[in-house]
């Protein structure tokens, strides 16, 4: 992320929801900054132009829920091969989660995450800290000096703090740094031995099935627990109708509750496990068509402000055998965009524009990183989407180390052209 | 009509011709068992591999005669569940089997679709002995044959599956194959053994048990595992039994005289069934595990015979 230089953009159509810009204009990068959007610019002498021509240039987009695996499961994935994905892509940065082995429940793992990213990441990199010991859900990681580190955020993502004291000393103990919990929200004795959505389908296929409302009881609990503590807390893989409707209530009484919503809960429902594929197995579930419609709706109206991919790369073996003995999670870093913008923006489902701000803009603003945002000093990431391009989805053909998508053969059209980190192209 | 699937995996599969056309099969096969030479040469140099991962006396011995009378040569494998941390997986252990080029492979798993992932991985015509709480097509079969041979028809039967219809492939499997064939059917038990949206597999549920045999032709009870207790689903097998054990007396006040009692095995005598019930006049019980060995053959026989066998999964 060195080798600053000039790098113009021209003639796209820029869409930068933070500065309400949605227009054919020029983007110009100086060194690693965003240095001016507007049309027709001048080059500098010895520019570097890119013709975006019937293009689509935005901030770079940002994933803030990725697992990368490193260290301790780098057959699965590394910081090199899941930043590589993200990059093609689409995105300029992501947040890591913390179940790594060892955890990140301490400042030396968040340290050797971020300077394996430094070394060797292709996009930017942070670290999301264990809110527990081990993941353990039994008492408080070093919180300050994770901060301090660089965590951006607190999160036992995979697993559930149960714990509700516990969950509450966990906020309280975090106000001062500004960094939300992410909750995992799943109540796990009513999850109990799951392995699907709880509906017709599990019915019908014998598999244990998770209800919804496993999820909607402990986000009216972290609700509950923002709204006395005052702290952040943001609700990871929003999956279900009724925790939508939470989160909509909380929001307008002022809590500081936010969301995010994975690709795969937006486009796919129950019905894709009736191939019994462990691609189409992860936590929460994929649930009812009627959930997947509210999410598209509360993604639409700012309820769930981002979308993040919950990128969970596993080993065939371990997606291969029997469902209910398969590992949880799918990849998503590089079919996200596509998926979305042929699923949901081609339909009309969601304007273009909202979801650019919900992929850029959106997870920015509510981790405070920087980026989201075209504004002349913003960092020089910017991802340019081509809308026309045509493409089958083929694992084999990823980035990543991992091959698990439930998305494998779709077809889609539209889909992330050049990505830009830094003022330089990173992919494309 | 002729058989055109490759794989036996689930009733849900399958229409009212294809039901007819297995059971038909089986009926005509039923009298080898009476011969003084039970044998005939339907599947000589067929290999028949018995795969499974779940210990099972009575369905594998049904599989293993019902191939045994049709001369094809049968071998039992046992597996252990899935270990992919220590030793050999699901899947592996299969494709080994699949290398040495059997013609059918039946297959017993704990888990819910292992028979339609075996389908998609080896080269071979899978039979689904069961798979964890999924189905059990042989199962629904023989329990086909039986009702259809004791009461001439199927239309307009009324059947009550009793007992633990969430955990139980043999219900799933009969609540199928039962609608197609245009049987009423009505499931009970306590609500915790009910799966939920069961009314959206076409079927009435009902929450006592005299409520349950009022009425019907055929009474299925199914068996219930001694783990629903610790998993807190019911209280106590006292309580269970008490409640939703068939009795004489409960037979004689709620039921129709001519009313048949099923079970696929094995019973808990005193638990589901009082023994009376078991051994009595009403019992077609053992019948059922002689309609095994037929609707085995005509499986088999279906799917690995000279004619019939197509590539249609």
């Amino acid at each position: 992320m060195s080798t600053p230089g000039s790098l113009l953009i021209q003639n796209g159509r820029v869409i930068d929801p933070a500065n309400q810009v949605d227009a054919i204009a020029d983007v110009l990068i100086e060194g690693t900054t965003i240095k001016r959007v507007g049309p027709k610019l001048a080059a500098p002498e010895g520019v570097e132009t890119v013709d975006a021509t019937g293009k689509v240039v935005c901030p770079g987009l940002i994933d803030i829920h990725v697992h990368l695996r490193e260290p301790g499961f780098e057959y699965k994935e590394t910081v090199l091969t899941g930043t590589r994905a993200a990059a093609a892509g689409g995105f300029t940065a992501l947040c890591t989660m913390a179940n790594t082995q060892p955890v990140n429940d301490n400042r030396s793992i968040t340290d050797y995450i971020l300077d394996k990213a430094r070394t060797e990441g292709r996009v930017r990199v942070y670290a999301i800290g264990a809110v527990t010991r081990g993941l353990r859900g039994e008492e408080l990681a070093e919180l300050a000096e994770l901060a301090e580190a660089g965590c951006v955020a607190f999160s036992d993502d995979g697993k559930c703090v149960m714990n509700a004291d516990l969950y509450r000393r966990a906020m309280e103990y975090t106000l001062p740094f500004g960094t939300p919990v992410i909750s995992h929200a799943e109540d796990q004795h009513l999850s109990k031995g799951a392995a699907m959505n709880e509906g017709v389908v599990s019915t019908e296929l014998g598999i244990p099935g998770a209800p919804a409302v496993a999820e909607d009881v402990m986000v009216a609990r972290d609700i509950l627990l923002a709204e006395l503590t005052g702290a952040h807390v943001h609700i990871a893989h929003l999956s279900t109708a009724g925790a939508v409707r939470l989160v909509r209530d909380a929001k307008a009484r002022g809590v500081r509750v936010t969301a995010e919503v994975t690709p795969h809960h937006l486009t796919l429902t129950e019905d894709a496990v009736r191939a019994f594929d462990a691609n189409t197995k992860m936590s929460p579930p994929l649930r009812s068509k009627r959930d997947a419609e509210a999410l598209i709706e509360a993604l639409a109206d700012g309820t769930i402000d981002c979308v993040a991919t919950d990128h969970a790369p596993h080993a065939l073996s371990e997606k291969e055998g029997e469902f209910d003995h398969a590992a949880f999670g799918v990849v998503g870093l590089e079919t996200a965009v596509s998926v979305l913008l042929d699923r949901l923006v081609r339909p009309g489902l969601l304007p273009l524009p909202t979801l650019v701000a919900r992929m850029s803009r959106g997870p920015a603003h509510l981790l405070n990183l920087p980026g989201g945002s075209l504004a002349p000093g913003a960092p020089g990431d910017v991802t340019i989407l081509d809308l026309d391009r045509e493409l089958t989805v083929d694992p084999a053909r990823f980035h990543s180390k991992s091959r698990n998508t439930p998305f494998a053969g779709w077809t889609l059209r539209g889909g992330p052209w050049k990505t830009i980190v830094s003022g330089k192209v990173v992919s494309g | 009509m002729a058989w055109t699937r490759k794989h036996l995996l689930a009733m849900r599969d399958l229409d009212a011709a294809e039901i007819t056309l297995l059971i038909d099969t089986a009926a005509s096969l039923e009298e080898i068992a009476t011969r003084e030479i039970k044998k005939v040469p339907a599947l000589r140099g067929k290999t028949i591999v018995n795969l499974f991962y779940e210990s099972s006396t009575r369905t594998r011995t049904s599989f293993e005669i019902a191939g045994k009378w049709l001369s094809a040569d049968v071998i039992n494998f046992s597996a252990s569940g899935s270990s992919t941390s220590k030793g050999e997986s699901f899947i592996d252990t299969a494709k080994n089997i699949a290398a040495m080029s059997p013609d059918v492979v039946v297959v017993r798993h704990s888990s819910a679709g292992a028979a339609a992932i075996l389908a998609r991985e080896l080269p071979c015509s899978i039979v689904n002995a069961g798979d964890g709480a999924h189905e059990h097509p042989t199962q629904a079969l023989l329990d086909l044959l039986t009702i259809r041979e004791r009461k001439g028809h199927f239309d307009g039967l009324h059947v009550a599956i009793v007992g633990d219809i969430a955990h139980s492939r043999v219900a799933r499997s009969n609540i199928h194959g039962m609608r197609k064939l245009g049987m009423t059917v009505t499931v009970a038990g306590p609500p915790t053994l009910i799966p939920p949206y069961a009314q959206e597999l076409g079927v009435k549920v009902a929450y006592r048990l005299e409520d349950a045999i009022r009425d019907v032709d055929v009474i299925m009870m199914l068996r219930l595992q001694q783990e629903r207790m610790t998993a807190g689903l019911i209280p106590s097998l006292r309580e269970y039994s008490h409640y939703w054990g068939l009795t004489l007396d409960k037979l004689a006040v709620h039921a129709r005289p001519d009313v048949l009692i099923m079970h696929p095995g094995p019973v808990n005598r005193g638990v589901e069934l009082s023994p009376e019930v078991a051994d009595g006049p009403y019992s077609v019980i053992l019948d059922q595990v002689a309609k095994g060995v037929a609707v085995r053959m005509g499986v088999l026989f279906l799917l690995a015979g000279s004619k019939g066998a197509g590539e249609n999964a």
